[in-house]
């Protein structure tokens, strides 16, 4: 009976040794126990993180940013359930900083409204709207918001709502959600909405010529302006083995691609992730603010 | 400060609607408000009677700006940008510019007091016409509306951009004349602000958003207007800068190549290619009108692709055929309403062998080592040799069967107007479980990620383990009776209540819904990234699958039960009208139509470039794809 309950405690009292080893880690370490870990979840979940900065050049922050994790209990299953923002306030605009952080913050409440009944009591009927109806009509609620408050400003926004296995992205303006796929794959997911991509697909511009437009950040749709909004929604499966990934400009601006996907492979866990793509992007100049989220399905 | 009319939904409250004047309510003790005639995103417009005239009803716009933004910075840009609206209209006298009356603030409102124009805005006149607005009716505005913005050009000391033309800034009024309203934007002419983006998306040119305005603006958004007019497209619903890519012609071939020419230089990309001025565009549309002229309209009559369509082959049966044929091996298997499933040979009709049940035979049969699987109204599975014809096993249910069999891990799983869901062991012909679905189940269940997808006739949807517990359930308002099909995660399918759903496919989540005109009980086909399905309004839709959002419609004459069915880059569909139709599935744009003599319910397989269905007028039909 003894040697039954030391075989069974055995394996469990290797690893809380393994795992007591004093600080400072190296990286390595860090990483196997990170992997170590990660073995452990047999239930899907979410985990995120964030960065941010003003960038070298700027003196306030017009970006803003959001990040929530958790998951729906429910009998059969906990879903998880994460909702991840980046806004960019427009550059130019006086008020750009009250607009981005008026549209993330109508944009999130208005999505956790209505996943309040879900997340804070027992829910006894379905939801009166699909994902992508209540992220449509959270954006269009804030168009209207960012109308009101700060008349002639406008911000991008890009929002995931991720519940289960799926991706919900609303997006408006030129930040970027991206799918990481290590050791060497980065996917753009949204389309800018920019005069400079825009100019690109007509084939006025060319690749080259675009990269030294003078009117980078010039937006053709953005949040607050026009009398209609018509945001990009649209959902798909979320990146496994590897992070979603949403930013501003001010990081996707300056630093390529490969080299925010190295950030990503290299740093011991996504915190160091964010602080090295955010270093990145103010080592290249910080021309602008900087803002990233990183989020990862693990189990 | 921008209007529009008041579309919103009943229960959308908007904070400006939440704080719009009352009928009755009065104004500076002079104006009566008697409606809402427009919302803005800062205020209402409201029209109201002007009481200085007590013994004559003289009706006034009044345009509200209610000043909400906490931040007094703010706050006073707002007010300085209504001023000018009101400056600069107060210096105008024109015809088709409205008057302005009276301007006054009281507390966070301002008041813009304006000559009420009775009529109708350009962009309600656009969407309210059946069909396209006549050329001559459109050339008429397109004339008066040079005349003005030419006279804003004209404006000293410095010309005036209008910068917001578009549908909904025209009014047309009674005489039937132009009458350009909102002037919120206008300014005069000055090399604009980096990063400024002021204008309406679909119609403000290129440079526009580069914070140029110039009088080419104007042009430009004056070609688009016409655009929008004589084609019903709305250029905010296309890709900005992209209406060279859908040229007035190829939309309404009504319009003559001389119109069309003037628009296309209206809406060139780089400004030194437009019109030099508002005048050269005026001269060239009196020109094109001249051309043309109001009698010798071109008539151009739409050639429909004749239906000199000969079947490879058709096979009469002996009564109604409203399923789905199975091709395996090159043999068509199909059941009919004779009570027989037929065997042909799929190169060239010959009749193979048939097998008699006792009841109708609606499902599509599903093959399995050598045998073919298929239910009946005779309330039986039935399953025969696909050689020979010869009954290897029945399995019996308590209802009709109208949902077709799905085999999967060794297991067939089906319902039956029994109101459950069957899984029989193929091996054994024993039933493993059931699922009590509470109502009839038509819908053909789909097997993917271990589990089973189907819906019932009570308008539950079900995902079952291959142990038979539910793993989620969904409720739509009516029955479904349409297949669903799983793809990425998502399961899609149609109900009676009308919608298109996608469902996340793990838990049921609506991940978006999209309203078809009526119910529907055809099954959705997937290609690329598009979710084609037909409906009771006699559309077959196109619509995205990643965003729900509709790409094409395509009309026929009757209900479309059928399920369209996709190959290489076209898809065939039936309808109740007797058409199949075979469309282009990324345009919608019909390919050709073959006519039966009866409705066509059930739905076309396609193999080796020939399209196999039957029809409600008894026959097998097999044509070139």
């Amino acid at each position: 009976m003894l040697d039954f309950f030391q075989k069974l405690f055995r394996g469990e009292d290797k690893t809380a040794t393994e795992r007591a080893t004093t600080a400072p880690l190296t990286d390595q370490q860090i990483q196997s126990i990170i992997h170590g870990q990660s073995i452990q979840f047999e239930m899907q979940q979410l985990i995120a993180a964030t960065g941010q900065s003003v960038g070298k050049q700027r003196e306030h922050n017009e970006d803003s940013l959001l990040s929530i994790t958790t998951t729906l209990a429910g009998k059969a299953a906990n879903i998880p359930f994460g909702l991840y923002m980046v806004a960019d306030g427009m550059g130019g605009h006086q008020f750009g900083e009250i607009a981005s952080n008026a549209a993330v913050r109508v944009v999130a409440g208005q999505i956790m409204r209505k996943f309040h009944p879900y997340l804070f009591s027992i829910p006894t009927q379905q939801p009166e709207e699909s994902l992508q109806e209540i992220m449509e009509n959270a954006i269009k609620e804030a168009h209207r918001a960012v109308q009101k408050d700060a008349p002639g400003s406008g911000t991008t926004i890009t929002a995931a709502l991720v519940l289960g296995q799926q991706v919900t992205i609303g997006h408006v303006g030129d930040s970027r959600a991206y799918a990481l796929y290590p050791p060497g794959r980065v996917e753009q997911i949204t389309h800018d909405h920019s005069l400079v991509k825009r100019l690109e697909e007509l084939g006025h511009l060319n690749k080259e010529e675009a990269a030294t437009f003078p009117h980078r950040n010039v937006l053709i749709r953005a949040l607050g302006q026009g009398d209609t909004l018509d945001a990009d929604v649209f959902t798909i499966p979320f990146p496994h083995n590897g992070a979603l990934m949403l930013c501003s400009d001010g990081l996707w601006g300056v630093v390529a691609d490969h080299d925010l996907l190295r950030s990503f492979t290299e740093a011991p866990n996504l915190q160091r992730a964010c602080q090295s793509m955010v270093a990145a992007a103010n080592t290249a100049g910080g021309p602008d603010n900087i803002s990233v989220v990183l989020v990862q399905m693990i189990g | 400060m921008d209007t529009q009319h008041i579309t919103l939904p009943q229960d959308e409250e908007s904070s400006a609607s939440r704080r719009q004047l009352q009928s009755g309510a009065t104004l500076v003790k002079r104006y009566h408000i008697q409606e809402v005639i427009g919302v803005g995103g800062m205020g209402s417009v409201y029209r109201a009677r002007d009481l200085h005239f007590p013994n004559v009803t003289k009706l006034v716009a009044v345009k509200e700006m209610i000043n909400m933004a906490p931040d007094p910075l703010v706050r006073q840009t707002i007010v300085q940008n209504f001023e000018r609206e009101a400056n600069i209209l107060a210096t105008l006298n024109h015809p088709s510019i409205p008057r302005i009356y009276d301007y006054f603030t009281e507390d966070d409102r301002s008041y813009l007091v304006l000559e009420f124009v009775h009529g109708k805005d350009l962009e309600s006149i656009i969407t309210d016409t059946n069909g396209f607005l006549s050329e001559e009716q459109v050339m008429t505005w397109a004339i008066e509306l040079c005349d003005v913005l030419s006279f804003l050009h004209a404006h000293k000391p410095d010309p005036i951009i209008f910068r917001d033309m578009k549908p909904s800034n025209i009014m047309i009024n009674s005489n039937g004349d132009v009458i350009l309203v909102d002037f919120g934007i206008a300014r005069t002419f000055q090399v604009g602000q980096k990063g400024t983006m002021i204008g309406t998306e679909g119609y403000s040119p290129p440079e526009q958003y580069r914070g140029e305005a110039s009088p080419f603006a104007d042009i430009y958004a004056l070609g688009a207007t016409l655009h929008h007019a004589l084609t019903r497209r709305d250029p905010r619903l296309e890709p900005p800068f992209s209406f060279a890519e859908r040229p007035v012609r190829k939309i309404n071939s009504h319009v003559s190549s001389e119109l069309e020419t003037v628009i296309n230089t209206a809406l060139a990309y780089d400004p030194s290619e437009r019109f030099p001025n508002i005048e050269a565009m005026k001269e060239a549309l009196m020109g094109a009108a001249r051309k043309t002229g109001a009698l010798s309209k071109i008539a151009t009559t739409s050639i429909a692709p004749a239906s000199g369509i000969k079947p490879v082959w058709t096979f009469k049966c002996e009564d109604e055929i409203r399923g789905t044929p199975l091709l395996h091996q090159g043999v068509l298997y199909i059941g009919c309403y004779d009570n027989n499933l037929y065997a042909l040979n799929a190169a060239d009709g010959k009749f193979q062998w048939k097998y008699a049940t006792d009841g109708g035979i609606v499902t599509r049969p599903a093959i399995y080592e050598n045998n073919i699987y298929f239910g009946s109204e005779d309330q039986r599975l039935h399953v025969v040799s696909s050689r020979t014809g010869k009954l290897v096993w029945t399995y019996f249910t308590e209802g009709h069967i109208h949902s077709s069999p799905r085999i999967a891990e060794q297991h067939v799983f089906f319902g039956s107007d029994d109101q459950v869901l069957h899984a029989v062991n193929v091996n054994t012909s024993r039933s493993v479980w059931k699922f009590d679905a509470g109502d009839e189940v038509r819908s053909t269940p789909f097997v993917a990620n271990e589990l089973v997808y189907f819906g019932a006739e009570n308008g539950d949807f079900f995902a079952v383990d291959f142990k038979g517990t539910m793993k989620w359930r969904f409720q739509a308002k009516r029955a479904i009776t349409s297949s669903p099909i799983v793809a990425k995660q998502s399961v899609l399918f149609t109900s009676m209540d009308g919608t298109l759903y996608c469902l996340d496919a793990r838990n049921g989540w609506v991940i978006w819904r999209f309203r078809l005109g009526k119910a529907s009980v055809s099954s959705p086909a997937l290609t690329d990234n598009f979710v084609i399905v037909g409906a009771a309004d006699g559309f077959i839709y196109c619509v995205e699958a990643q965003s729900g959002k509709e790409v094409w419609r395509f009309r026929t004459e009757h209900q479309v039960s059928s399920s369209p069915a996709i190959y290489n880059d076209s898809v065939y569909c039936g309808s109740v009208d007797g058409n199949l139709y075979c469309l282009e599935y990324r345009t919608g744009r019909q390919r050709w139509k073959f006519e039966t003599k009866k409705p066509i319910t059930g739905s076309p397989v396609v193999f080796d470039d020939i399209v196999y269905f039957g029809s409600i007028d008894q026959n097998v039909y097999a044509l070139l794809a």
